[in-house]
């Protein structure tokens, strides 16, 4: 499978909801359509709530992955304004 | 601009919204609001635009804080009988949030004053106690096509409409001309519930915000209708009028009049 391209990645970790959700958002309305976030987290719930509500809004969820004990990466890509 | 931190856990609950997001909260902070009357309906209105944000809320009002107002007007307090009623919500919505500028305009509209006080403004809301001025204010927002949110209260009553000038209705087209004194009710009359204006001046703050986002279908050529002790919201279509003597094809008030103010406010 080919790398994805990866326009901008935020990390934020220590923060709880709605902050994940905030800061993610905040993110993908900075990109341009077609282009890539990555996320990185750490508070478990947001690692389900930030995808769902991503999806609700109209965006398309790339990737959840757990990457080690504590942290999560997801990938966004922005499918409209 | 950038969100400061404390903006961002402040205004968390818009951003997460699908129709404000960090786009929509900085048009509410660039947003420039006019506010006539700072009593009933124009404490609720400024409270909940100084706390989402509005970044400039002109507020029109020559009276000072009453006993009898308190039971309503909930940007002033007891502490504040005799205060300028717009510097006392200058006081209230500032202290609220750091990121609003109040402006207090301490006049009494009039034709010669208005379109001075409105042209910097996006958006006008009428929160005024009288039929002069509400027609005033109409006028001057047609003739300046500023978006007018016009609220009124009475008893356990309450009317919201939106009034944007060159799409919709204007309030001449709803009631053409002003009711004779006689007709409206006198002083010892014009009782009204306490939190009727708070119903109604939560209805014209979402009617700005709309206005501010662009986002969802304001009471343009529609009359809402509150009716506290049935508990009903009824919506009255009002149509453009192309006969309206201001809004019309041929208008015939193209210059603004004073009337005069034989009514009682509340």
């Amino acid at each position: 499978m080919e790398d994805l391209k990866i326009d901008k990645k935020i990390n934020i970790k220590g923060l709880v909801c709605p902050y994940t959700f905030v800061k993610s958002k905040l993110a993908v309305e900075d990109l341009e359509v077609g282009q890539t976030l990555e996320i990185l987290l750490d508070y478990e719930e947001a690692s389900r709530s930030i995808p769902k509500s991503m999806e609700d809004h109209g965006q398309r969820v790339l990737k959840v992955e757990k990457i080690n004990d504590t942290d999560w990466i997801i990938q966004i890509r922005k499918e409209k304004e | 601009m950038e969100f400061t931190e404390d903006q961002l856990q402040r205004y968390s609950r818009h951003i997460i919204l699908p129709e404000v997001g960090g786009k929509g909260q900085k048009k509410i902070l660039r947003a420039k609001v006019l506010i006539i009357g700072a009593g009933g309906l124009g404490c609720p209105v400024g409270y909940y635009l100084a706390a989402a944000g509005v970044g400039t809320i002109g507020m029109v009002d020559n009276d000072s804080v009453e006993l009898s107002n308190l039971q309503r007007q909930i940007a002033h307090n007891t502490s504040r009988l005799g205060m300028l009623k717009v510097d006392s919500a200058k006081t209230t919505f500032e202290a609220l949030n750091p990121d609003v500028k109040v402006v207090g305009i301490k006049e009494r509209l009039n034709k010669d004053n208005i379109m001075d006080f409105m042209k910097d403004y996006d958006i006008v809301v009428d929160g005024s106690d009288n039929f002069p001025t509400r027609y005033l204010v109409n006028d001057a927002c047609v003739m300046l096509r500023k978006p007018l949110v016009s609220g009124a209260i009475l008893k356990f009553e309450g009317q919201v409409t939106t009034i944007v000038p060159g799409e919709g209705h204007c309030y001449r087209c709803l009631f053409e001309e002003m009711p004779p004194a006689g007709l409206v009710p006198s002083c010892q009359e014009a009782g009204v519930i306490g939190a009727i204006p708070g119903v109604v001046g939560s209805l014209q703050a979402i009617e700005v915000f709309k206005l501010i986002l662009g986002k969802g279908d304001v009471l343009k050529n529609t009359l809402l209708i509150y009716d506290a002790l049935k508990t009903t919201f009824r919506r009255v279509r009002v149509p453009k009028n192309p006969g309206c003597p201001v809004c019309g094809d041929h208008p015939t008030i193209t210059e603004l009049q004073d009337y005069d103010a034989g009514y009682c406010g509340i």
